[in-house]
């Protein structure tokens, strides 16, 4: 199992029944005997509304990337709607630097099915899908095997705890594609397409799977709810900072002496998590940079870390909070050498649907590589920002953002970077052309 | 084509899983499922499940090209997946995947000539804390270093 040893200063929430070693998930016997399944008890007594306002008052907001309010989230879907409304978890993890859904899944399978119930409870669901990436099989069989368990005990099927209720789950494989994590490429997929995401509005809460209503939230953040329902909102958004309710997992690694999946409270200073929870940046020395958020996020230079590490205070600093993944650069890490390596990620990645991104990546990939192997020019470092500028905000989904983010921040703070690369190497300079190529 | 009653158990099942009419939706679980028990995406099978889920060939092929997951070429029995993503790249990942290349003499996407081994730079795999990671098949393998990779690999040679 993946967990590593806890640390005092870690809120343990989410994770309070994981034991360290731990060897297999938590089975349904010892999850029902430790207040597990409670939440959906208490919430199939509730009306909608009441959950919805629960959840709403946590403050909790979406644990995949874009932080969006979750209880804001459910409360758009038509409960009224003859449609059918669906709920889709998406455990594609894919974004780099980030491993905590995984976690989740490995040891306490049931907390995300219990999540599932109550957010289908919510908005009058019968049927939700929890898609895994398909890397992730061991996972995926975990999640089986746990469904299954589930409607053995009567907390899935035709009639959830004798309510009447109907709530039926299963899991869904991805096969190796990141653009799947983006929420309407995500529903495509699940429909058996291309992953190529979907024009919005309609919002997946007005037509997501099946052009139903639909939910779609990150594991981290289905898997939060159930003590939310348990021990009420206003418990729940007094662990974090105002606006950012509770606690995250952070996924701590790169340059670190004790890198790991951690549970800390919105807002810790992230100069906390990175000396104290990951034991400070490896090998003696000093902090170059921090990627605060997945590899789509924004660098932060040293200096600029001492912040608390929330939804807002992130954002003001020019970057986000993202899907929790902390990348930590020691001061020999090489900036153009790790933008380089993200643009042929996003240039790999692009779905290819919209010209800006298809191209855009492409060429930033390009562009990099010269930058990085020492023949590149003054010039490749602006084009690098210009591309990325006129990509950014003009892409169909949010991937052509999340190439175009790093590309900006990385040539804008650490320009020197990029400039001594170009004097390292001799670049042949044509002389300038002084009589005219052609006499008339 | 016949297939295994696991997986003819597990395609029933899926079937179920998606709205009436809807069937499509099993379309990328049925083809990974079943290259997994044949090795690849055949055309036999493609026939197979166009007439199981009552689409045409060409919206397979779509899906075919876009998944990295899904190949029509056989790939080795033990399927070396090494990430070079950033966080694996800054602890290491890069040596460990040109280690790979070394010691099975193969580059990325090539197979070894008695079909054991194949070998794949892929990119993030979600073992980001536990860098630099590797995939053999489904299995990951966390931490590694080039002298683990070398007993990993000597000790799947054995196992023929």
């Amino acid at each position: 199992m993946l967990l590593n040893e806890p640390h005092p200063l870690e809120s343990r929430v989410l994770t309070r029944r994981y034991v360290y070693p731990q060897k297999d998930a938590i089975g349904i016997d010892q999850y029902v005997s430790q207040q597990g399944y409670d939440g959906i008890r208490k919430a199939l007594e509730m009306t909608p509304e009441a959950i919805i306002d629960e959840v709403k008052k946590s403050s909790l907001r979406g644990r995949g990337g874009a932080g969006f309010p979750t209880g804001m989230k459910w409360s758009f879907v038509d409960r009224k709607s003859p449609k059918p409304k669906y709920i889709v978890v998406n455990a594609d993890e894919g974004e780099p630097g980030t491993c905590k859904d995984r976690v989740i899944m490995e040891h306490e399978p049931h907390r995300l099915i219990e999540g599932c119930l109550i957010a289908g409870r919510s908005i009058n669901s019968n049927r939700g899908w929890i898609y895994i990436r398909g890397e992730y099989r061991k996972y995926i069989d975990i999640m089986d095997r746990a469904i299954a368990d589930a409607y053995a005990r009567g907390f899935l099927g035709d009639n959830v705890l004798g309510s009447g209720w109907t709530f039926h789950l299963s899991t869904h494989t991805g096969a190796g594609s990141y653009e799947c994590g983006e929420e309407s490429a995500l529903l495509e997929s699940l429909e058996g397409k291309r992953g190529n995401p979907r024009l919005k509005p309609p919002f997946p809460a007005t037509s997501g799977a099946f052009q139903c209503p639909t939910i779609v939230n990150n594991v981290e953040t289905y898997s939060a709810v159930p003590d939310i329902i348990l021990n009420g909102g206003d418990w729940y958004a007094g662990l974090g900072t105002p606006r950012n309710g509770g606690t995250r997992l952070v996924c701590l690694s790169g340059h670190l002496n004790r890198p790991g999946v951690y549970e800390v409270p919105l807002g810790m200073n992230m100069l906390t998590i990175i000396n104290e929870i990951g034991g400070g940046v490896w090998k003696g020395r000093k902090l170059k940079a921090v990627i605060p958020g997945g590899s789509s996020s924004p660098i932060l230079r040293a200096e600029e870390c001492d912040i608390p590490a929330d939804y807002d205070s992130l954002a003001k600093a020019g970057s986000m909070l993202g899907s929790g993944a902390t990348v930590v650069l020691d001061e020999t890490a090489d900036i153009v050498k790790v933008l380089s390596r993200l643009m042929a990620f996003y240039a790999h990645e692009s779905c290819g649907w919209c010209i800006p991104c298809r191209e855009g990546t492409a060429w930033l990939k390009k562009i990099l590589a010269r930058l990085d192997e020492g023949v590149g020019t003054k010039n490749d470092i602006d084009m690098v920002d210009q591309l990325a500028t006129s990509m950014f905000g003009r892409t169909f989904c949010a991937l052509g953002d999340a190439a175009a983010m790093p590309a900006m921040s990385y040539v804008r703070k650490f320009r020197d970077e990029f400039e001594a690369k170009l004097n390292s190497t001799q670049v042949f300079v044509p002389a300038p052309q002084t009589q005219p190529l052609v006499v008339l | 084509m016949t297939f295994s009653p696991e997986l003819e158990a597990r395609f029933a099942r899926l079937i179920e899983n998606y709205p009436p009419g809807r069937q499509k939706g099993a379309l990328i679980p049925m083809l990974l499922y079943a290259q997994d028990e044949i090795g690849s995406v055949t055309p036999e099978l493609l026939a197979e499940v166009a007439k199981r889920l009552h689409v045409k060939q060409v919206e397979i092929e779509e899906v075919l090209g876009y998944y990295t997951m899904l190949t029509r070429e056989p790939r080795g029995k033990h399927h070396i997946q090494v990430c070079t993503n950033v966080s694996c790249m800054l602890t290491g990942g890069e040596e460990l995947y040109a280690h790979a290349c070394k010691k099975l003499g193969i580059g990325n996407r090539q197979k070894t000539a008695d079909g054991q081994f194949s070998l794949e730079e892929v990119e993030c795999i979600g073992a980001c804390s536990w860098a630099p990671a590797m995939l053999v098949n489904y299995d990951f393998h966390f931490n590694m270093t080039p002298e683990k990779l070398d007993s990993l690999i000597d000790s799947l040679r054995k196992m023929q």
